[in-house]
Order: structure tokens, then sequence, then C-alpha cells
């Protein structure tokens, strides 16, 4: 149990998928203007993470490794796919967005129209995908990718608040020209960053 | 002028264009996300970028190819499974001949596929135009990327380490010289206070490029 907490912990505060890795800076600057609206991401890459990165792992276990084929016949048994994981996953990614999309709109319509226009933009974030890849790369099992898809979502959805809050307020304040909206944005995004650093030193 | 020097401006056009006045990461503010990841070393933000443009060209030369025949209900989809082809095929010649480099890149090779670069240009550009003049627009938005690239990748290794490509330029108070090396540069926040100085540049020099408010 313990072992799960730390690794939450991790993953939504040490190594913050915006903040230490850059990973969704895309969408994580376009979106960030309003809390609303960034509430709204967060919450729907939470959603998606959760639901693509264990089925990834569970697709990569079971079909890509090495090994992973002899359940079907013994003579598969040293076929090794994992090369073909990053065409995997991305499929993955899209068809469960898409599936997403298409089941909140007949039985959730009012989620549907809080959240929809942000499920296309979600396939290609690249906290997403991301996410898959250090699933593969640490050879996560089924229920560490669990609170990994958990913990890596959140700590998007927590960086993406936090930089529209101060974007919101900043919109009374008065940088230089040249700084003005994106420049500002990733001063913001800089310092944010730098008082997530003080999570490095927690010993796990 | 003849249709043969057209279409000889047009390609000098194409591949020029993104390296300064329209520069994707710069201007356009796509594919940030691995411009700052890669770039606390200056040999690992080469091998980014080399590989950038090689999907970037391959990609919008295939798209291109097959633009026709794409129906336009699925051609996201139909662009990204060549573009994961590609990013596969680099992936494993970088395993092959780069081990080192493709360790320290880890995840970040594989996320070309979700970089906004090769999205933008096969969407934006080899969806409409013809293959010869799609791959050479892939190619120039690569290096115009690449150009931020090592511009970046110089400054974080330059004061965060005194070295160049891993050489010792400046020599370091720890081997013995007088440099004390600014190890911030190699964190996050370096990067994003970097493309920050890089935007107020960049929009004071060119005002158009101002936000308004």
């Amino acid at each position: 149990m313990e072992h799960y907490l730390n690794l939450a912990i991790k993953a939504i505060f040490i190594e913050n998928m915006v903040l230490a890795f850059f990973l969704g800076m895309c969408s994580f600057l376009a979106c960030s203007r309003k809390v609303e609206t960034a509430i709204g991401l967060g919450i729907a890459v939470v959603f998606v993470q959760t639901l693509t990165l264990p089925l990834n792992n569970l697709i990569l276990k079971h079909l890509l490794e090495e090994g992973a084929l002899g359940w079907l016949h013994p003579s598969l048994a040293g076929l090794d796919f994992t090369f073909l994981a990053f065409i995997v996953f991305i499929s993955t990614i899209a068809a469960a967005t898409q599936i997403v999309e298409m089941a909140l709109d007949r039985y959730f319509p009012a989620l549907y129209t809080s959240l929809g226009v942000f499920l296309p933009l979600i396939a290609v974030n690249c906290a997403i995908l991301g996410g898959s890849l250090f699933m593969a790369e640490r050879d996560y099992t089924f229920a560490e990718s669990v609170v990994f898809a958990i913990g890596s979502g959140t700590g998007f959805l927590l960086a993406i608040v936090a930089l529209a809050a101060v974007r919101e307020k900043m919109s009374y304040s008065n940088p230089p020209r040249g700084l003005r909206g994106l420049g500002i944005a990733f001063v913001a995004t800089g310092l944010i960053s730098i008082g997530f650093m003080i999570f490095s030193g927690i010993q796990l | 002028m003849t249709a043969a020097a057209w279409t000889r401006t047009a390609i000098g056009a194409a591949l020029l264009r993104p390296l300064v006045n329209n520069n994707p990461i710069a201007l356009q503010m796509l594919g940030i996300c691995s411009a700052l990841a890669v770039t606390t070393k200056l040999d690992k933000a080469l091998v980014m970028a080399i590989s950038l443009t090689v999907v970037a060209g391959l990609s919008n030369l295939l798209v291109s190819l097959i633009r026709k025949a794409i129906p336009t209900t699925i051609r996201i989809i139909v662009q990204l499974a060549i573009v994961s082809s590609v990013v596969i095929m680099v992936d494993q010649v970088l395993k092959a001949y780069l081990y080192e480099i493709s360790l320290e890149l880890s995840v970040f090779v594989g996320l070309i596929i979700t970089n906004c670069i090769v999205l933008g240009r096969t969407e934006g550009f080899a969806m409409q135009n013809p293959p010869l003049i799609s791959f050479v627009d892939g190619i120039g938005n690569g290096l115009g990327y690449g150009l931020v690239l090592l511009a970046v990748g110089f400054i974080r290794e330059f004061i965060g380490t005194g070295k160049l490509f891993g050489y010792t330029v400046l020599p370091t108070v720890y081997e013995g010289g007088w440099y004390v090396p600014n190890s911030m540069f190699l964190l996050a926040p370096a990067a994003f206070f970097i493309i920050a100085a890089m935007i107020w540049c960049l929009r004071t020099w060119k005002p158009e490029q101002q936000e308004k408010g």
C-alpha cells in the first residue's frame, strides 16, 4: 500500500508531467486563460489518462512483449513486438478519446458540452502518450499503472489550474509589451516550477 | 517567370521561411514540449533536431503522396498512423547506432508523434500540396525547430556546465579552473525562463507579433 502511495505522490508532485517533464505544454498554455476551462481540460486529461494508460499496460504485457503471445501457441512465444508500441499506444488513445466523446454525447450531454471540446485535443496531448511511454519504460505492473495514471493526470490538473489562476490575476497587471500573453505565461510557469522543485527533496 | 523558375522559388521559400520569418517554435509556439526537455545537452538537442527533421520531411512526403486517397473524416488517424510508423523507424535506427543518446532521450523520441509541428504540417500543408514541395516544407520546419533547439541547448549546456558537446570550454572550479557553473540552467525552470526571454526579444524585434491586452 505504501508503495502505491509513494508512486502517486511522486507522479503528482515530484515528477509533475508539465513542470518537470514539459509534457502537454501546448494545451497547457492554450487552455490556461480561465480557471473554468483549465479545470475542464484537467478533468478530461485525468479521465482519459486513467482509461488509456492501464489499457496500454494490458496490451503491452499480454500482446506485445517478448513471450507475451505464448498463451496463444507455444511457437509464438519467441515473438517480440515491443517496437510496435508507439503506433499501438497512439491508436488506443485516439480510439479511446473517440469512444469517450461519443459515449458522453449520448449519455451525459451536460458533461459533453463542458468537456467535449477538449477531447479531440487530448488525442494529441503529449502528457497522455508520454504517460504510456513512461509506463513502458519503467515497466509498471497493472496496479502501478492505474496509480501512475491517476497521479500523473492529477499533477497536470493541479499545474494547469494553478497557472490559470495566476494568469487571471495577471490580466490586471502591466508587463512590458513584448512579454504580454505568452511570454509572461512562461515566466509564471517557470516560477511555479521552482515552487514544485521543493518536493524533489522528499525521500520516499 | 517560367513555370520551372516559379517552382524553384516556391521550394526555396518553403525551405527558408520556417527558419526565421515563420519559425515554428518561436513564432507559432508549436512543439515546445520537447524543445524544453531535451536541451540540457547540445548532443541530445542535435540528435533530436535531426530526428524531427527526418520525421517531418518523410511524413509530409508520405501524406502528400496519398492525400487524394485519404477520406477527410478519418484523416487525423491516418496521419497519426503514418507519423508513428516513421517515428518507429527513426527510433529503431537511433537504438541501433546511437544507443547511449537514445537512452537519454528516453520517451521523447516517441513523443515526436504528438509533436504539434509534425501534425501541424501534415494537416496544414501536405494535405493540399504536391509531394516534392511538401517534403521540402517538412525539412524546412524541422530545421527551424532544430535552430531554436540548438540555441537553447547552447545556452543551457554552456552556462550550466561550461561545456559544449561535452568538451570543456570554460574550466570549472571543480576541475581546477575558474568558472563556477550555474547548474540552475540544467533544471526545468530555467528552460521556461529562456523561452520567455526569447519570446520577449523576438516580439520587441517584430512588434506585429505582440499580443493585445
